[in-house]
C-alpha cells in the first residue's frame, strides 16, 4: 500500500514538473510509461506467474500497427473513435496471445522462454517482410496524433497527461488483479505448480489468462506507442525490445508492477537521453544489466525491501 | 520456375543451411550441457568476422585469419563465462539477462573499434571461382562451406560419442547432478563447451562473412536464425541442429524466392508448429 502512495506521489511530482520540463525530456516521460506499461504485463507473466516471456514485442507490436493501419488507411481513431482504437488494440494484442498461449503455455522455464521468442520472431517477420499491409522495413508513417474535440494530442504535454493516465488506469487495474484470488493462484503457481494443480487449480488456464490479459496490456501500450512516435516500424517489434523489456522488470524488481516503471525509467533514459551526450552510452546500459544481474537479483525495488526476494 | 530453378535455390539453401550449422551448433551444445539462452552468440559471430579481418589487414592471410579469429573468440567466451556467467549457478532468467548485456557490450566495442561500414571478407581466389557442373553455374566458395560444416559437423560428432570428454559431456547434459554424483567435473565441461561454442560461431562469423559481411546489427539479425535452427532440431541435440539447419536453410531461401511477403514468417511459422506438435524439438529430449 505505501509502495502504491510513494509512486503516486512521484508520479504527481512528475505531472506538476512536467510542463517545466524540455520538450525532449516530456517525450522520454511519456515513453517511459508507455514502456512501463509493457514492462508491468511482462511482470504479470515473470514476477506473478513465473513465466519469462521474451516475445512480448509481439503483442506492442500488434497493437502498435493496428493503430497505424487504422489511421493511414482508414483514417479511423484519430476523434473521439480513439477510444474504440484502444480497445480494439487491447482485443488484438489479447486475441495475438489467446493464439499464441495455445503454443507458449504448454512449455515451462527456458522453453517457454525459447517459445516466446519464436513466436515474437513470427511477428517481427511479417512486419519487416509484409510490404503492402506494414510498409516493411520503412514501416507506417503516421499523420499526426488525434484529436479529441478541443483536446488535441498533438501537443506533446497534453500527450504525456493522457499516457499517464492510461498508465494509472492500467496500474491500477493490474495491482487489482494481482491482489485478487486469481492474482494469488498465480502466485501460488509461481511457487509451486505441482501443488497448485493437486489442490485442483487448473494452472493452464490460470497461466492462459494471465498470458492473454498481458498481452491485452501490450496492445494497449502498443497504441501509445504509435501515437508517441508518429511512425510504426519493424525494430519496434525486435527481439530487443522484448529483451529490454524483461530487463526493466529484472531491473526494477520482478513480482512488484511498480518495479517495471523504474526500470523502464532507468533504460529509456540510458538509451534515449544519455545517447545524445555522449558516444559510449551503450557501455553504460551492458554494464548495468551486467551489474544488475550479478549484483541486485531482486532489482532496485529490493533496496527499498518491497522486492520478492 | 524449371528444374534449374529448384536445383540452384536447393544449392543456396544446404549452402546457407551448412553456415547455420556452424553458428547453431555451439548455442545448442551450450544449451545442452549449461541450460543457458546465450543471446550473445551473435555477438561471438560478429566479432569472429571482426576479428579476422584485422588479422588479414595485417597478414593479409586468409588461411591464417580463420583459426586465429575462432580461437581468440573462444578465449573470449572462456573468460566471460568463467568470471561471469559460472558465479550465477543455474538461473536461466539471470543467464540469459548477462547474455545480452554482453552483447550489447560486445556490439558497442565492436562499433568503437571497427567503425560502422559493411565490410566483406574477401576468400581466397582459389575460392572465388565458380564451376560448372550439369550446366549450373556453382560457387567453388559454397561448396567449400558445405564441406567444412561437414568434416566439423562430423569431427562433433565422432568427439561426442566416440571420445571421453564426450561421454562427460552426454553425461553432462542428460543429468548435471548425476554426472556430478560420479565424478564429472561438470564445471570444466561447462567451460569447455561454451569456449566451444564461442570458437563454432566465430568460425562462422569468418566463412559468412564473404557473402553477409561484417556489419554492426548482424549479431542481432543471425540470432533469431540461429535460435529458430535449434528450437527446430531440439535443444541439446548436434543431429537437431544439423536437420534444422538443412531445414531453415532451404525454408528461408525457397520462402524468399517464392513467397518474399511472408519470407520470415515462412521461417518462423514451420518453428511454431514444430514446437506445438513436440515442445523439444525434433530431436530433443526431456
Amino acid at each position: 500500500m505505501k509502495r502504491i502512495l510513494i509512486l503516486v506521489g512521484i508520479l504527481g511530482i512528475v505531472s506538476v514538473l512536467a510542463p517545466f520540463a524540455g520538450p525532449f525530456v516530456i517525450l522520454l516521460l511519456a515513453q517511459v510509461l508507455v514502456l512501463g506499461i509493457m514492462a508491468m504485463s511482462v511482470d504479470l507473466l515473470l514476477g506473478y506467474t513465473g513465466l519469462p516471456s521474451l516475445g512480448q514485442a509481439a503483442y506492442l507490436g500488434v497493437g502498435a500497427y493496428l493503430t497505424a493501419i487504422l489511421a493511414t488507411k482508414y483514417g479511423i481513431g484519430l476523434g473521439w473513435d480513439f477510444w474504440l482504437v484502444v480497445a480494439a488494440g487491447m482485443l488484438s494484442g489479447a486475441a495475438t496471445a489467446a493464439f499464441f498461449g495455445l503454443f507458449a503455455i504448454r512449455a515451462s522455464g527456458v522453453y517457454f522462454l525459447m517459445i516466446t521468442l519464436a513466436l515474437g520472431m513470427c511477428v517481427w517477420g511479417l512486419a519487416y517482410r509484409w510490404n503492402s499491409l506494414t510498409g516493411g522495413d520503412n514501416g507506417i508513417n503516421m499523420r499526426g496524433r488525434p484529436k479529441l474535440g478541443d483536446l488535441a494530442f498533438s501537443n506533446d504535454l497534453t500527450f504525456f497527461y493522457v499516457v499517464l493516465g492510461f498508465f494509472l488506469a492500467s496500474f491500477f487495474a493490474l495491482q487489482l488483479l494481482v491482489s485478487s484470488p486469481f492474482g494469488r493462484s498465480l502466485v501460488g503457481i509461481r511457487e509451486r505448480e505441482l501443488r497448485m494443480r493437486i489442490l485442483g487449480y487448473n494452472t493452464w488456464l490460470h497461466k492462459y489468462i494471465a498470458f492473454v490479459i498481458a498481452g491485452a496490456f501490450g496492445g494497449l501500450a502498443g497504441v501509445l506507442w504509435a501515437h508517441l512516435n508518429g511512425i510504426v516500424s519493424p525494430s519496434d517489434v525486435i527481439l530487443t525490445t522484448s529483451v529490454d523489456a524483461l530487463l526493466m522488470v529484472v531491473l526494477g524488481g520482478s513480482g512488484t508492477l511498480v518495479g517495471g516503471l523504474i526500470g523502464a525509467t532507468v533504460v529509456v533514459f540510458l538509451r534515449e537521453y544519455l545517447a545524445t551526450l555522449v558516444q559510449w552510452w551503450q557501455y553504460v546500459l551492458g554494464a548495468v544489466y551486467v551489474l544488475t544481474i550479478l549484483y541486485l537479483p531482486g532489482g532496485i525495488m529490493a533496496l527499498f525491501k518491497g522486492g520478492r526476494r | 520456375m524449371d528444374a534449374k530453378f529448384w536445383l540452384i535455390q536447393t544449392f543456396n539453401g544446404v549452402s546457407y543451411g551448412a553456415l547455420l550449422f556452424l553458428l547453431a551448433s555451439g548455442l545448442t551444445l551450450i544449451f545442452g550441457v549449461m541450460r543457458i539462452v546465450n543471446l550473445s552468440h551473435g555477438a561471438y559471430f560478429l566479432l569472429g568476422g571482426y576479428v579476422a579481418l584485422t588479422v588479414m589487414k595485417y597478414t593479409g592471410s586468409w588461411l591464417l585469419a580463420l583459426p586465429v579469429a575462432a580461437l581468440a573468440i573462444a578465449v573470449l567466451g572462456l573468460i566471460v563465462e568463467r568470471i561471469f556467467l559460472r558465479p550465477l549457478g543455474f538461473d536461466p532468467l539471470r543467464q540469459v539477462l548477462l547474455t545480452v548485456g554482453f552483447a550489447f557490450l560486445f556490439q558497442q566495442a565492436a562499433l568503437d573499434i571497427w567503425g560502422g561500414d559493411n565490410l566483406i571478407i574477401q576468400p581466397p581466389p582459389a575460392l572465388s571461382k565458380s564451376i560448372v557442373v550439369g550446366g549450373l553455374h556453382l560457387p567453388v566458395y559454397r561448396i567449400f562451406m558445405i564441406a567444412l560444416a561437414a568434416a566439423i559437423g562430423l569431427a562433433l560428432w565422432f568427439a561426442m560419442e566416440r571420445t571421453r570428454m564426450g561421454a562427460m559431456v552426454r553425461a553432462t547434459v542428460d543429468d548435471a547432478e548425476m554426472a556430478r554424483g560420479v565424478g564429472i567435473d561438470t564445471s570444466r565441461v561447462s567451460m569447455f563447451i561454451f569456449a566451444l561454442g564461442a570458437f563454432l560461431a566465430a568460425l562462422g562469423g569468418v566463412i559468412g562473412g564473404a557473402f553477409l559481411g561484417v556489419y554492426p546489427g548482424l549479431d542481432f539479425e543471425v540470432l533469431p536464425i540461429a535460435f529458430a535452427v535449434v528450437i527446430i532440431g531440439g535443444m541439446g541435440s548436434l543431429a537437431g541442429a544439423a536437420i534444422g539447419s538443412m531445414l531453415v536453410g532451404l525454408a528461408d531461401n525457397f520462402g524468399k524466392a517464392l513467397f518474399p511477403e511472408v519470407a520470415y514468417f515462412s521461417l518462423y511459422a514451420p518453428m511454431v508448429l514444430i514446437l506445438a506438435m513436440k515442445p523439444t524439438g525434433l530431436l530433443g529430449r526431456e
